[in-house]
C-alpha cells in the first residue's frame, strides 16, 4: 500500500471520527468503541471489500457482521462517506422519524444484520459461510467481535463449529481494546494469552495493530489463512483511538456530551489542544 | 436511599445475600469494596451468573442476579427454568431498563415479554415497582421471599408517596364509578396523570397499582371487575402475557362479566429513541392515554344505549 494510499485512508478515518462526534451528543452514543475500530472499518469498507448498496443481491459478494453493536456510530460513519447514508440523517440519531440508533439494524441499507445482544453474530456468519461453502462460492465473512464480547460462551460455541465444518471462509475479527464496558478486561475476566486460545479451537490467527493501514492490510490480503481453517485477525486497538482525552478510559464508553464539549473534541480530532470534558460520566450498564 | 443502599445493608447485615453481575454495574458500583468476594461479576456470561447463582443457593446464599432485563432472562432463560425455577431455590433476579427504559437501544435491548416469561414459571414471583419509590418500598420483601423472584427494575422517581408494601396486595389509589386503570410498571406516573385528566372530564377514574403480578390480588382484581365500571390495563409489555393477560385469565376463571381495555405493544416492537420520544410516538403518555379511554368509553356507552 503506498502512502497516497494511506494517507487517504486516513483522512477518510478523520472525517468517520468526526461523524462519530456528531452522534456523541443529544442522547449520546458508545463512543469509546466506535473509536476503536474506526480505522478496522475504514480498512475493510475503503480498500478491502467487495460489498456495494447496489450488488447486495451478488452471491459472490463480501459479508461484514457487526457483532459488538454498540460501535454502529463507525460503521454510519464509513456509511456517509461512501454516500451510502445522507450525512444530514446523523441528526435524525435517537429520534423517532428515523432508524439511527444505538445498535445497528437493516433499516439502514449496508447493514447486514440488527445486533445489540452480544455474542450472536459469530452463529449467523457460520451460517452464511456454510451457505457459500456448500455453493462453491467464494464469498468472504467476516464477523467484527469486541473483546468483551468474548466472555459469552456461545461465541465458543461457534469457534468448535466452524472449526469443524472447515469454515476457510469465515474470519474472526477482534477489535481489541483491552476494555469491557466499564472496567478492563484483564482486570475482569482475563482474556490473554488470546491467540493460543484460538489455535486451541482449530482457528489459524494473526494479531496486529487495528490502527495501522499497513498491518492491516498485510493482515486481511493473507485471508483464508488455510484451506481447511476458520481465521482470526486480533486488531489490538485503543479505546476512543484519536481523541487523548478519551483515550483509555474505563468512564468514557458511553457519553452524552455537551454541544461545546464536541466542538472542543472536534478540534482535539485536529490536533487542537485537549478538550473541557464536564459532562456527567455515564454508566449505562 | 437508593436499590444499591438497600442491596449494601441487607449484605451487611445478612452474610448469605450475595450480588452477581453480567457486567452492568450502573446501579450498583459502589458495592464491589463493601461486599468483597459477596460482588461476583461474571463478566457477560449470563448463563454461568443463573447458574452460579442456583450453587450458591444450594448451599444456603440468597443470590441477587442484578443485569440487563433482556439478557438476564432470554440469553439465560433455560439456565432459569432449570437452575432456579424447577428447584424453586430463592434466586432473586434483577432486571434493569425493562420496557420502555430501554429507550433508544432497539429490540434487541426491549423486554416486552419478560413479564410474560417469568410469570409461566412454576414457583416465580413477579413484582413491578412503579417507580424508585415503589421499588425500594418492595425490595425488602422480595429479598426476603424463599421463592425464585423476579423484579423489574424502575429507577425513575416520581415523587409519590406509595403505601407501605403488602405481600401480595395491590395498591389502591382511588375506585371509580366509571373507569378503574389498572397498572403495572414504569407506565404508573402516566397513568395518574391520565386519571387527573379524565377526572377533570368529569370522568370518576379510579387507579390500581399492581406491584406484584404473580402471586395476583386475585382479590382486590375480582372486586374492581365485577364494579360495572371500564376497566383499563397500562403496561410497557407486549399485549400477550402481561397484566391484561392476568387479568382477562382472571375474568374468564371467574366468570366475570367484564370487558377490559388494553394499553401495551400490540405484537410488534416499539421504534427506538429517547424515553419521552417513546412514549409520545407509541401513544403512552398522560394525554394520548387519557384522549383514548375517553373516545373508547364513549363509544362502549354509546353501544350501551343504543
Amino acid at each position: 500500500m503506498d502512502a497516497k494510499r494511506i494517507e487517504a485512508l486516513q483522512s477518510t478515518a478523520r472525517s468517520v471520527r468526526h461523524h462519530i462526534l456528531s452522534l456523541s451528543s443529544q442522547g449520546g452514543c458508545f463512543i469509546g468503541a466506535s473509536l476503536s475500530c474506526t480505522d478496522l472499518l475504514v480498512y475493510l469498507y475503503f480498500e478491502y471489500l467487495s460489498i456495494d448498496l447496489s450488488s447486495l443481491d451478488d452471491p459472490e459478494r463480501d459479508y461484514v457482521l457487526l457483532s459488538k453493536g454498540h460501535d454502529v456510530p463507525a460503521m454510519y460513519g464509513c456509511f456517509v462517506e461512501k454516500s451510502w447514508l445522507a450525512k444530514d440523517r446523523l441528526a435524525n440519531h435517537l429520534k423517532s422519524n428515523d432508524s439511527i440508533y444505538w445498535h445497528p439494524n437493516r433499516n439502514i441499507p449496508g447493514v447486514e444484520f440488527h445486533s445489540g445482544s452480544l455474542g450472536q453474530l459469530p452463529s449467523v456468519g457460520a451460517g452464511i459461510a456454510q451457505d457459500c461453502k456448500m455453493k462453491g462460492r467464494h464469498n468472504r465473512v467476516l464477523v467484527i467481535m469486541g473483546d468483551g464480547e468474548l466472555n459469552e460462551g456461545s461465541v465458543w460455541e461457534t469457534f468448535l463449529v466452524a472449526s469443524n465444518l472447515h469454515l476457510n471462509n469465515l474470519c474472526f475479527v477482534i477489535d481489541r481494546n483491552y476494555f469491557q464496558a466499564n472496567v478492563a478486561t484483564e482486570d475482569l475476566m482475563p482474556l490473554e494469552p488470546l491467540e493460543e486460545k484460538f489455535k486451541a479451537f482449530g482457528i489459524d490467527v494473526l494479531r496486529i495493530n487495528g490502527h495501522d493501514f499497513e498491518e492491516l492490510d498485510g493482515a486481511f490480503r493473507k485471508l483464508p489463512f488455510s484451506d481447511k481453517r476458520p481465521s482470526a485477525i486480533i486488531c489490538d486497538t485503543v479505546r476512543g483511538k484519536g481523541i487523548p482525552s478519551i483515550e483509555r478510559r474505563a468512564d468514557r464508553w458511553f457519553v452524552n456530551f455537551s454541544e461545546t464539549e464536541v466542538e472542543q473534541l472536534r478540534q482535539e480530532l485536529a490536533g487542537g489542544q485537549a478538550a473541557q470534558l464536564n459532562s456527567e460520566t455515564l454508566t449505562v450498564r | 436511599m437508593t436499590y444499591q443502599d438497600i442491596l449494601r445493608d441487607r449484605a451487611l447485615a445478612d452474610e448469605r445475600l450475595v450480588v452477581l453481575t453480567a457486567e452492568n454495574r450502573a446501579l450498583i458500583r459502589d458495592l464491589p469494596p463493601v461486599l468483597r468476594d459477596r460482588f461476583i461479576d461474571v463478566g457477560i456470561a449470563e448463563q454461568t451468573m443463573i447458574g452460579m447463582a442456583a450453587g450458591l443457593a444450594l448451599r444456603g446464599r440468597i443470590p441477587v442476579c442484578h443485569a440487563l432485563a433482556p439478557f438476564l432472562l432470554f440469553r439465560a432463560y433455560e439456565f432459569i427454568r432449570n437452575s432456579v425455577a424447577i428447584p424453586s431455590l430463592p434466586v432473586v433476579l434483577s432486571g434493569y431498563i425493562p420496557g420502555f427504559l430501554s429507550d433508544g437501544n432497539g429490540p434487541t435491548h426491549q423486554a416486552l415479554e419478560d413479564m410474560s416469561l417469568m410469570r409461566g414459571l412454576p414457583n416465580m414471583e413477579v413484582y413491578c415497582p412503579a417507580d424508585l419509590e415503589d421499588l425500594l418500598a418492595m425490595l425488602p420483601h422480595v429479598l426476603g421471599t424463599s421463592k425464585p423472584a423476579y423484579l423489574r427494575i424502575t429507577t425513575q422517581a416520581s415523587g409519590f408517596a406509595h403505601s407501605a408494601f403488602q405481600a401480595g396486595r395491590a395498591e389502591v389509589l382511588s375506585v371509580g364509578r366509571d373507569v378503574n386503570i389498572v397498572v403495572a410498571g414504569y407506565l404508573f406516573r402516566e397513568a395518574l396523570r391520565a386519571r387527573d385528566l379524565l377526572e377533570e372530564q368529569g370522568i370518576s377514574t379510579g387507579l390500581i397499582n399492581i406491584r406484584c403480578l404473580k402471586p395476583l390480588d386475585e382479590e382486590c382484581l375480582t372486586e374492581v371487575l365485577n364494579s360495572k365500571s371500564n376497566i383499563v390495563t397500562i403496561e410497557d409489555h407486549f399485549r400477550a402475557g402481561g397484566l391484561f393477560t392476568s387479568l382477562a385469565e382472571l375474568v374468564a376463571k371467574r366468570g366475570i362479566r367484564a370487558k377490559i381495555i388494553p394499553f401495551a405493544m400490540n405484537d410488534q416492537w416499539f421504534k427506538p429513541a429517547l424515553l419521552k420520544e417513546v412514549l409520545q410516538y407509541e401513544g403512552f403518555t398522560a394525554e394520548a392515554l387519557s384522549q383514548k379511554i375517553f373516545q373508547e368509553i364513549n363509544t362502549l356507552m354509546y353501544v350501551k344505549f343504543n
